[in-house]
């Protein structure tokens, strides 16, 4: 440590004699507009989630436990999130044991197995296009195919409006961000500890499993709860596929299948219906709401981003 | 090869292993296959819902209803115009706004930051990027319209395209910066190296020779930018008073229609039945049209971004 103080010393003092002894002014002025822009959002963040605070505090001061629990209520001195939260779990469930699967499957035939061919190619170019497509497609994708032509399977009582039919949909929709991700990180893993594998005489898939698979999942993973907790802020495909937007109830004593075919509302999609209503009482159970929302996300992000730093690997 | 069946017991038989082994093999690839296959079934799905329900309202509506002087779908008014327009607008004021703060972040982080700074200043970037864009729009109506659009431009409406644009620009940053921040960081040092030895500054090197080596992948980031700002929802719901109808003007400090609000009001409102005010055509189908052209124009943008990113991959 002791040898970098001089070292930078000097540097600086080369720099300066070579600049002819003038400070670079120009020069820190675009460094500081740079690293005002990257403030500049930092900035946004704390003023959004400041302002929700305070326009949240009616709400959280006083009844935060009844806000949680609490049922949707034409009333807003009663309305709760519980619902929402509970339907963005199952939801998010859904799109779990859909997605992950599928979307990591697809990726280890992309990146293990595959030869450069041109079907390949074109494989991969249409999961990086399919990832640009905006989340309200999918939404009319979902609207089309689960919500209208499988009504009978997705909530026969429903008009398909169901659980199934809004997981299925954001299912669609965060599969191609996983199976990029998962790309992602199956092609970090060097080739020497596949080579490795193959040398004692692995087959294909036994390489994968025991040598590839260990050493991406924790890209793998970090970059599935990122992609998770995008599905769970996910409101406009919501709107298409049929999130209940107004009252909800909902019955005890119903089958798991019942539940699933059942109507449904998620968090973000109560955030939106509740912005639209006027008033002071509904302003501060919308801005409750948000912070319920970003407290849930927020905490997601943070431990998949300490989990990638605690596991990051330099080969 | 004959020479392989050994005294040792090595045959070309004994050398493939176990049929059971291998069969489990094919059945794995099998799957996997099917797995990398969806993709392709989720695209002809996509495809296929859109151009038949959008082939069902075109056929069914009069061409001279496409183009009025408002985007009315209650009454048979479906203005194309309307809602490009607004689109537009929204996305070219979210791009002002990242544009340079994406750019300007992508270029701290990849040519300033050193790996500590970059560690933690990155998260900055993730977390912006992780926020639900029904929480932007949110923010866009209560924070950027009363306190940034009135203030600034002097305007009363408590729904400007102004506003939302901002939202959907914020929520835009993130996207723009790490796109441009890898073509920047993927620029060999060897270039860096080379003008710093005849004495360039580090500004220099960022602006003449990283910046114009790295400008495919920049250019590529705008427009995946742009892409994802055409396709935004919720601000556009929430901030721009996109209600069910909207009058085709340019004026971006009133409230306005898009392409995506006019999906999003059409499927959470009552505007499903067919009356003798639509002109006999059902106006919910007029949200497959809007998608699919929605669809078209993000699909263009993001094979042209793919191009522009493949030549940087080439190039070096």
């Amino acid at each position: 440590m002791s040898a970098v103080a001089p070292m930078r010393q000097v540097s600086s003092t080369v720099q300066l004699a070579l600049t002819g002894k003038k400070r670079d002014l120009y020069g820190r002025v675009f460094q500081a507009g740079l690293l005002l822009s990257l403030l500049l959002s930092l900035a946004i963040l704390i003023v959004l989630l400041g302002t929700a605070l305070v326009d949240a505090w009616p709400v959280l001061s006083t009844r935060l436990v009844d806000f949680v629990t609490g049922n949707v209520s034409r009333l807003d001195s009663r309305a709760g999130v519980r619902q929402g939260i509970v339907g963005s779990l199952i939801l998010i469930g859904f799109v779990a044991v859909v997605a992950l699967p599928l979307g990591i499957a697809a990726a280890i035939y992309l990146q293990e197995y595959a030869r450069d061919t041109r079907l390949n190619r074109l494989l991969i170019t249409n999961i990086r296009n399919l990832a640009g497509v905006p989340s309200i497609v999918y939404g009319i994708l979902g609207l089309v195919v689960f919500v209208q032509t499988l009504r009978g399977l997705t909530g026969p009582d429903n008009f398909g409006r169901s659980f199934i039919s809004g997981g299925l949909t954001l299912a669609v929709l965060v599969l191609p961000i996983i199976v990029l991700i998962t790309m992602e990180a199956l092609r970090a893993v060097p080739k020497s500890i596949r080579e490795a594998a193959y040398g004692v005489g692995a087959t294909r898939w036994e390489v994968v499993r025991s040598h590839v698979l260990p050493y991406a999942a924790p890209g793998i993973f970090t970059g599935t709860i990122l992609s998770l907790a995008r599905a769970f802020g996910e409101t406009a495909p919501l709107l298409l596929v049929g999130a209940v937007t107004g009252y909800l109830s909902s019955p005890t004593d119903r089958s798991p299948l019942e539940i699933l075919q059942g109507a449904y509302t998620a968090l973000p999609t109560q955030i939106f219906s509740w912005s639209r209503l006027a008033g002071e009482g509904w302003k501060a159970n919308t801005a409750a709401a948000i912070i319920v929302l970003l407290v849930i996300i927020l905490v997601v992000n943070l431990a998949a981003i300490l989990l990638r730093n605690r596991y990051d690997r330099r080969w | 090869m004959a020479t392989m069946t050994g005294d040792h017991g090595l045959t070309i038989r004994g050398l493939r292993g176990s049929p059971r082994r291998r069969r489990k093999e094919g059945v794995i690839r099998g799957i996997l296959i099917a797995a990398a296959g969806i993709s392709l079934v989720v695209s002809v799905g996509i495809v296929v819902a859109l151009i038949g329900k959008a082939i069902t309202f075109l056929t069914s509506v009069d061409l001279g209803q496409l183009w009025t002087e408002g985007w009315r779908p209650r009454s048979g008014q479906f203005d194309v115009p309307t809602i490009f327009i607004g689109t537009i607008e929204v996305s070219l004021i979210a791009m002002v706004i990242a544009t340079p703060l994406g750019l300007g972040a992508a270029m701290y982080l990849s040519e300033y930051a050193n790996p500590k700074t970059r560690r933690r200043l990155k998260p900055i970037l993730e977390t912006l990027a992780g926020i639900p864009s029904v929480v932007l729009g949110y923010f866009a109506l209560t924070v950027i319209n009363p306190y940034v659009v009135q203030d600034l431009f002097r305007v009363t409406s408590t729904f400007t395209i102004t506003a939302a644009g901002i939202g959907v620009g914020i929520l835009t940053i993130p996207l723009v910066a790490s796109v441009a921040e890898d073509a920047m960081y993927a620029v060999p040092n060897a270039l860096r190296e080379g003008a710093y030895g005849i004495g360039a500054r580090r500004h220099t090197v960022t602006t003449k020779v990283v910046f114009p080596a790295a400008v495919s992948g920049i250019v590529a980031a705008l427009i995946l930018g742009f892409s994802r700002a055409l396709g935004e929802t919720m601000v556009v719901a929430i901030a721009a008073g996109a209600t069910g109808s909207a009058t085709r003007h340019l004026n971006p400090f009133e409230p306005g229609q898009t392409m995506t609000g006019a999906i999003s009001s059409l499927a959470i409102g009552s505007d499903s039945v067919k009356s003798a005010s639509s002109g006999g055509v059902n106006p919910f189908d007029s949200l497959f049209f809007v998608g699919l052209f929605l669809f078209l124009l993000t699909f263009i943008l993001n094979t042209i971004s793919e191009r522009f990113v493949r030549r940087v991959r080439r190039d070096y």
